[in-house]
């Protein structure tokens, strides 16, 4: 089976949030990058359970960027990937990344095509389902669970009040949700290997944009917490109803 | 020129997000605007409340299909000559609304929380500790709408609707089972939301969380801890990793608030904490707060929310 992994490179979760340029840009200044968490802890790892359950196959990476996410590649081969590929181009929109992504796949022969569910940066959950639709190929987002048997994939997803089971054939595309896979941490060996691991890099086709992040603004301040007695919790219910009107 | 709006109708009663996509595709068009749904839904009629003129369904898809719903979308799109799309931003929107924006190649919207201001669409980046403005620069454009973003429109009249005659071609994704797990309301669109973390001690001390919840109208949710300790199920794990949602009211019990956990609850209108620890984060994302245990403060808002309820 050949799988292909969506990596994406994000600021790190606890990284501060600020922007430059008149709040034009995200200001990456002093902030680590890491492998978007969704990509990596259950798109990556099932890739591989799924590739070690077989006893064959293949796991390639795919990351739409410029040389400056080869040490976030290198961390996708440490955990495991087989070889990398990063297609060398400053995207600025889903559907520039998903065009790039679906024009390096189309002619590879790819059984599965495993993409986190949304990056933590742009929160779009859009690049898998656009793959998906340039590839002409069946895509189910915010899987929990994914098992492959033969050419038949089943997929698990949360729903709202309750789980919901889906089957299609291979190949498909996947958005990889919390519950898939558990992180695996990248042992010595597997650092070690990656560095030799082919990472390689194709050039862009360069589609046109078709949307624009212009501007960035940071939420209001959120005003001073009102404390109430715990003897007199009650209150809270009161204050709910007459002062918030929520209730 | 004309709008129209993919909606998810499936259920006992026409799901929330459904009208709220309907009245916001309506606002953007200044007028009524055509409504595409699919599977077994009776009385769509009543979506001329929200300013849908008709609504066009595709009664032979059951599942959510990508393939065949983004065919029903774009032929409808091509015969009313949509220039823009309106589709929601949830589990059903997020199998669609891409792929749609992909064939047609417009810009995709993922996620609006509101009408825009001029060209620019707002929506939620770094989840939800900044807002971005997004520009379309495509002829058509595509805008999926975050649940609980805007108020449903009460107007009157009565839209006609008709069932889709096309081909969508085959079913690629079918449906093997639907596990039910409590009839509550769904997460995402709940406005009052009660949650609760490890400091509940363990899933036999829900009761009185669940309580508080019936009384109030609200959903229960719970942290990502409790989720993996099966003390609650998954799908009411709201986080960074869990559901995000943006209800009206979070109360958060015995909950912390690790920056993940925040991250899923940071839109939330109001925010209570209730924790035993005056120290614990959460309280600075807090507008009410209680220091006190869970078990002692709990009575108490359930004392008083019997009586607001013998009030009203």
């Amino acid at each position: 089976m050949k799988i292909l992994v969506l990596i994406s490179q994000v600021p790190d979760t606890t990284a501060r949030i600020a922007f430059a340029n008149n709040n034009t840009q995200y200001d990456a200044n002093g902030v680590t990058f890491i492998v978007n968490p969704y990509d990596e802890w259950y798109a990556l790892v099932r890739a591989l359970e799924l590739k070690e359950a077989k006893g064959s196959g293949s796991v390639t990476t795919i990351t739409v960027g410029g040389a400056d996410t080869e040490a976030t590649i290198r961390k996708a081969l440490a955990i495991g990937a087989d070889e990398a590929v990063r297609v060398d181009a400053a995207a600025s929109d889903a559907y520039q990344v998903a065009a790039e992504v679906a024009a390096y796949a189309k002619d590879k022969g790819f059984d599965l095509v495993l993409a986190g569910k949304e990056t933590i940066d742009f929160n779009g959950g859009q690049v898998g389902a656009m793959v998906a639709e340039l590839l002409e190929l069946p895509y189910v987002p915010l899987a929990s669970k994914l098992e492959v048997n033969g050419t038949t994939a089943t997929v698990e997803r949360d729903v709202p009040g309750g789980v919901e089971v889906l089957e299609l054939q291979l190949p498909c595309v996947i958005g990889a949700a919390k519950g898939m896979a558990e992180q695996r941490i990248p042992n010595m060996r597997g650092i070690m290997a990656a560095r030799t691991k082919p990472l390689q890099v194709v050039p862009a086709t360069n589609p046109a944009p078709v949307s624009a992040t212009v501007l960035f603004e940071l939420p209001p301040a959120k005003g001073a917490v009102k404390m109430i007695p715990a003897e007199e919790a009650g209150k809270l219910i009161e204050l709910l109803h007459t002062e918030a009107k929520v209730i | 020129m004309s709008t129209i709006v993919f909606i998810d109708t499936r259920g006992e009663k026409l799901p929330k997000a459904a009208q709220e996509a309907v009245t916001y595709a309506s606002q953007l068009a200044g007028g009524p605007v055509t409504a595409v749904t699919f599977g077994d839904a009776q009385g769509l009629e009543a979506l001329g409340a929200q300013g849908a003129g008709k609504v066009i369904v595709a009664r032979g898809v059951k599942a959510v299909d990508g393939q065949q719903l983004t065919k029903l979308v774009c032929d409808v799109a091509a015969a009313e000559n949509a220039t823009t799309i309106v589709c929601v931003a949830d589990a059903t929107g997020k199998a669609v609304a891409p792929r749609v924006a992909a064939r047609l190649k417009a810009g995709h919207v993922a996620g609006a929380i509101g009408l825009p201001e001029g060209d620019r669409f707002k929506r939620n980046v770094f989840s939800g500790k900044a807002r971005a403005f997004v520009e379309v620069k495509s002829p058509v454009k595509v805008v999926s709408l975050s649940p609980n973003s805007i108020a449903i429109g009460q107007g009157g009249g009565s839209a006609t609707v008709q069932d889709f005659a096309g081909d969508l071609g085959p079913a690629r994704v079918t449906v093997k089972e639907v596990r039910k797990a409590g009839s509550g309301i769904p997460l995402p669109e709940a406005e009052l939301v009660v949650s609760a973390g490890r400091g509940m001690k363990g899933p036999e001390h829900w009761a009185p969380v669940e309580e508080l919840a019936t009384l109030l109208g609200a959903a229960t949710a719970c942290s990502r801890p409790v989720a993996d300790m099966h003390w609650r199920p998954h799908h009411e794990h709201v986080g960074q990793t869990g559901v995000a949602i943006r209800p009206n009211l979070y109360i958060a019990i015995g909950i912390s608030g690790a920056i993940q956990h925040l991250a899923g609850v940071n839109q939330s209108k109001v925010i209570c904490v209730i924790n035993k620890d005056p120290e614990a984060p959460f309280f600075k994302a807090a507008d009410y707060g209680i220091v006190g245990d869970a078990f002692e403060v709990l009575p108490k808002l359930i004392e008083a929310a019997k009586k607001l309820n013998a009030e009203r």
